[in-house]
């Protein structure tokens, strides 16, 4: 047969099932949509991040240190930049740090970062203020700028004027966009950017204060930015000054939002193999239904070939049109994508036409069509003619086995496992994902299968007529019923686990929950204000905890080793402490008590008093520190304390519940030591109305201007914001899923069609009114639905609570209201999704069962 | 018992109306078995989706046990068809997820009657007693049409229609069926409305209706 006839049969025998075929097509369509839409997304949010890639730095090298630049470093940076003329109009330094900010005038105060800049950055990229052109005066005038989020909180305007430590500035302006700045970041403090000549006159980068000191610079045009950095950072990294480059930012801003970009095309990738499903099963049942034709086609000489090759071309041609349709759709989804995604984005993205992901979707789309459509279609080749002459019984025994359909299968999975490669775009994370849809799709098909057949084992006998009937029909002959509780439930599966996890992770960051816990962080008391500030608490009603001291200190060699020792021992890379945990720096205490959220795991927890005069200070060490460092029981730390060496032994390891927002250590003191070292203090206090948390963090910063007060309230606020707009945006890729789900469900109801047509005429010839026709259907619909709505439920739950107690290490608690109503929607859509494909049925006379024969 | 006055039906075909019953009329007597035969196409199967109440007519009257069945809407006719008529098929229509027992159950449980003895006496009647719990794949044709004639008689018809009952059995099982029709017709006085184009079964009955082009050409007893 010629393939223009083959094409031209393919069409015609295709014509009298055209409905059904368009379902199956829409099924492609849905996860071809998903997955054009969230690739075309990433490419031009790559595109994006490569325009802008200067803008998103602001200068060609940036110079970044914990403490103020030395003059060297001044020198050195002047060097790059200016070739040491002076002044060096090409560098800029830019201080940041956190400081109460408040408006003299009115009445509440906001934790700001405070953004102190000295010189003409940003040398590329534009920051937009209003009004306009105000950034400049920032460079000789005395005058604050600040995010709209500062006036907003404080319910203040341009022109007021802004209270940073001593310093008073008048609010010139808003700044509206810093190039390479996400939305989300003012989340947790508002930014305000003050001159950077006027920070000592703020007095609060006393001691213990911590701030970020960058400096940037524009080197000469031709400049060899990379090799400079990379002869720059092992020149720099003891002086712990980080190096990085308009690529390293772009690096990492690509990888965090490429990330984000591939498991949203992970998730629309499981929408597609949903659709895959629900095609394969939909022409498991097509050609049951079609044996008769396959049979005629037969007998009229076809080869078992050439019918195998007239059903593939119709898969073919489903997953073409559905992926092409699919594709179009897709290219329409993504314009809306910057608008879920918009407050994660540094860049603009303008949506425009990616051909390669285009075609990456098209091509997965009309593989997922045929690669499951194959394995039905394989069936078709042991229909005999006879067919024709002798209708065998559904019950007829199960088919000898078929070697290619194994084949098939194989190859299918296969071709799975390297679809979630592709799309993850790392072999290890593509596997890891196959692996997890495969237990995922294993586990909800268990699952469905165990529930489908038990409700039939333990038939409810006792039930309504119209219920038993509903109920009966799940099973019918040739029924799709776990095929679509498949379906349904994976979508179901999706969402309850977002909405579990995200349930759970925000009750383990509940910083401000509990009636009795504090809520109110004050921190960088010095010495000498801690009394005071205790009284202040305590006059205002309040029982602050008593105050925590911190002392600052760097790591200076442990066993005798320092850092660069370590670094220049390639020797026994594995043996050695991590990089970060050798650099940071420590924020340690000391005490005589351990507290309720710490656990000795370790060696003993020391007695009342002090270590003997001239042994080293014993120390607590958390265990997960203890592993980074390398060091165990009996080891010999000794601390850099603002210049003096002070040595220590490990006496014991701790386990620290960190979730818990309490004064937490890395490392904990014997007191003595450290009894006199430079240290500043915190305590917390619990504030009930939010009003009086004003009220006192107003009068905290009044007479202390160096204290710093973290509302956990805000906090609150913000992790819930940043979170759900996380699971905002996967829920929007979540949707997809469920809607193919109920494409699936809408294939499968046109797919037995006839049957439930005849079965509500014979029915009603029996002598059912409508109604009761109509409530036989809504049974088997709600039945349907519920069963969908358990198997994802059921599985959700499982694999919530497993990455609850594994991975992120929290109490597990399920929120009942939200569960609830998932999966009264769920079943509420597959029911109503029933009804509604069934209305025109229950329309029909019962002549119809005559006739239909 | 039944009777139909002028009745008329058409549908609408492509271009034109086709016309495919025309002004029949004709009676039926309490306990009468009466038998419409004629050739393919000749209007058989709709004259009876009409006499029983599955559809209306273009024109004329149908009367069954009294009642005026134009007069009512679709739910009253299925009503009066739940206690009144009977049915059997030629492909017996059962609910293949249904047993034997809870297929003749059917029509009472749609009455609201959930009493099982009267469907299994009904079994054991057609001697399949001990196969309540099969299912349709699991019976044979000939066991499966009477479980249909079960059915058909559990709610104590007034009136019976078969259409082709035996059309799809071989000719022995199909006269073991036509025996037991005719058995419990006569033991429940039910009248009995049968269809076929079989010479032979049309021969059992005591009248015969013969169509022909969607007219009624003759009306004489067997």
């Amino acid at each position: 047969m010629t393939l223009r006839a083959l094409l031209r049969l393919a069409w015609r025998e295709g014509r009298a099932s055209r409905r059904r075929l368009l379902l199956l097509v829409a099924a492609i369509a849905t996860g071809t949509a998903a997955l054009v839409a969230i690739n075309t997304f990433t490419a031009n949010l790559r595109s994006a991040i490569t325009v802008e890639a200067r803008g998103l730095l602001g200068a060609d090298l940036l110079l970044s240190s914990r403490s103020v630049p030395t003059d060297s470093l001044r020198a050195l940076a002047d060097s790059l930049a200016c070739a040491g003329g002076s002044p060096c109009r090409e560098r800029a330094t830019v201080t940041t740090f956190g400081a109460m900010g408040y408006i003299p005038t009115r009445t509440g105060v906001r934790l700001v970062r405070v953004t102190a800049v000295e010189g003409a950055w940003p040398f590329f990229g534009e920051i937009t203020t209003s009004p306009a052109g105000s950034w400049p005066r920032l460079q000789g005038e005395r005058i604050a700028l600040v995010d709209p989020a500062f006036l907003t909180a404080l319910g203040a305007s341009v022109g007021d004027t802004l209270a940073l430590g001593e310093l008073r500035l008048p609010i010139a302006g808003t700044v509206d966009h810093v190039p390479g700045d996400v939305g989300i970041a003012t989340a947790f403090g508002p930014r305000v950017f003050i001159p950077g000549a006027l920070v000592p006159e703020t007095g609060l980068l006393g001691f213990g204060a911590r701030a970020e000191y960058d400096t940037y610079l524009r080197l000469p045009a031709g400049a060899a930015v990379e090799s400079i950095a990379d002869s720059l950072r092992p020149r720099l990294r003891p002086e712990r000054v980080r190096v990085r480059t308009v690529q390293d930012e772009q690096r990492s801003l690509g990888n965090a939002l490429e990330r984000l970009g591939r498991f949203l095309g992970l998730v629309a990738l499981v929408a597609l193999l949903l659709g895959g499903l629900g095609v394969a099963s939909a022409i498991h049942v097509l050609i049951r239904q079609k044996m008769e034709t396959v049979a005629v086609l037969r007998c009229l000489g076809g080869s078992s070939r050439t019918v195998f090759a007239l059903f593939l071309v119709q898969a073919a041609g489903i997953g073409l049109l559905g992926s092409m349709l699919g594709a179009a759709l897709g290219l329409g989804v993504e314009q809306a994508l910057p608008r879920v995604l918009g407050d994660f984005l540094p860049v603009t993205v303008t949506p425009s036409v990616s051909w390669p992901a285009l075609a990456t979707g098209i091509g997965l789309g009309l593989w997922t069509a045929v690669g499951f459509a194959l394995i039905p279609l394989l069936g078709v080749r042991r229909i005999s003619p006879l067919a024709t002459l002798r209708r065998p019984y559904e019950t007829a025994g199960r088919p000898p086995r078929d070697r290619w359909i194994a084949v098939a299968i194989v190859a299918l999975m296969l071709s799975v496992v390297l679809m979630a490669i592709v799309q993850a775009d790392s072999l290890p994370r593509g596997l890891a994902f196959a692996g997890g849809i495969g237990v995922a799709i294993a586990g909800l098909w268990g699952a469905a299968l165990l529930l489908v057949r038990s409700l039939r084992r333990w038939f409810p006998h006792r039930l309504a007529y119209v219920w038993r009937q509903g109920l009966a029909n799940l099973y019918r002959p040739a029924n799709q019923t776990v095929s679509v509780v498949l379906s349904l439930g994976f979508g179901t599966f999706l969402l309850a686990t977002l909405l579990l996890v995200q349930h759970n992770l925000l009750r383990s960051l509940r910083v401000d929950g509990g009636s009795k816990r504090a809520n109110l962080i004050l921190f960088d008391i010095q010495p000498g204000q801690a009394a005071g500030v205790d009284s202040l608490l305590r006059a205002r009603g309040l029982d602050p905890t008593p105050a925590v001291p911190i002392v600052p200190m760097r790591i200076q060699s442990i066993n005798g080793k320092t850092a660069q020792d370590y670094s220049r021992d390639t020797t026994d890379v594995d043996g050695q402490p991590a990089g970060w945990a050798l650099r940071r720096e420590y924020r340690s205490t000391y005490r005589d008590s351990i507290v309720a959220s710490e656990r000795v795991t370790a060696g003993r927890w020391w007695g009342e008093g002090s270590d003997s005069a001239g042994a080293p200070a014993s120390i607590s060490v958390e265990a997960g520190l203890a592993e980074e460092l390398g060091v165990s029981l009996g080891d010999e730390i000794t601390w850099d304390v603002q210049g003096v060496p002070i040595p220590s032994r490990v006496t014991s390891l701790r386990e620290v519940d960190w979730a818990r927002f309490e004064t937490n250590f890395f490392v904990v003191f014997r007191p003595g030591v450290l009894d006199r070292a430079p240290q500043t203090l915190v305590t917390l206090v619990r504030v009930d109305s939010a009003s009086e948390r004003g009220l006192v963090q107003r009068a905290v910063v009044e007479r202390f201007a160096n204290i710093s007060a973290l509302d956990l309230s805000t906090v609150q606020r913000a992790l819930d914001d940043i979170l759900g707009k996380v699971g905002a945006a996967i829920r929007f890729m979540a949707i997809f899923t469920l809607g193919a789900g109920l494409i699936v469900l809408l294939g499968a109801l046109a797919t037995s069609r006839a049957q439930r047509l005849r079965e509500t005429v014979l029915l009603k010839t029996l002598g059912a009114s409508r109604a009761q026709v109509i409530r036989v259907a809504v049974a088997e619909y709600l039945a349907l639905g519920t069963l969908a709505a358990l198997t994802g439920l059921v599985l959700a739950l499982g694999s919530a609570w497993a990455l609850a107690h594994w991975l992120f290490e929290t109490q597990f608690a399920v929120p009942a209201a939200p569960m609830l109503l998932l999966a009264v929607g769920v079943v509420a859509l597959t029911a109503g999704t029933g009804i509604w494909s069934s209305v025109d049925l229950f329309r029909r006379t019962p002549l119809d069962a005559l006739r239909n024969e | 018992m039944l009777r139909c006055e002028n009745l008329t039906q058409s549908y609408r075909s492509g271009t034109g109306m086709l016309t495919v019953l025309q002004d029949i009329s004709f009676e039926v007597a309490p306990g009468e078995f009466v038998a419409i035969v004629g050739p393919s196409g000749s209007g058989k199967t709709t004259l009876l989706g009409l006499l029983a109440g599955l559809d209306r007519p273009a024109a004329g009257t149908v009367r069954l046990d009294g009642e005026e069945l134009s007069g009512m809407d679709e739910d009253q006719r299925a009503a009066l068809r739940g206690a009144k008529v009977g049915f059997v098929f030629q492909a017996y229509q059962l609910i293949p997820t249904l047993t034997a027992l809870e297929n003749v159950q059917v029509p009472l449980e749609l009455r609201g009657e959930s009493d099982a003895s009267r469907a299994r006496e009904l079994l054991a009647r057609v001697g399949l007693g001990d196969r309540t719990d099969h299912y349709p794949a699991q019976l044979s044709g000939g066991e499966q049409q009477r479980v249909a004639l079960a059915r058909a008689f559990c709610t104590r018809p007034k009136i019976l229609f078969a259409d082709e009952p035996t059309g799809n059995l071989d000719q022995r099982t199909g006269a073991g069926i036509i025996d037991l029709m005719t058995d419990l017709n006569r033991e429940a006085g039910t009248t009995l409305v049968l269809v076929t184009h079989d010479p032979e079964l049309a021969g059992r009955a005591r009248r015969i209706l013969r169509l022909a082009d969607g007219r009624l050409v003759s009306d004489t007893p067997a």
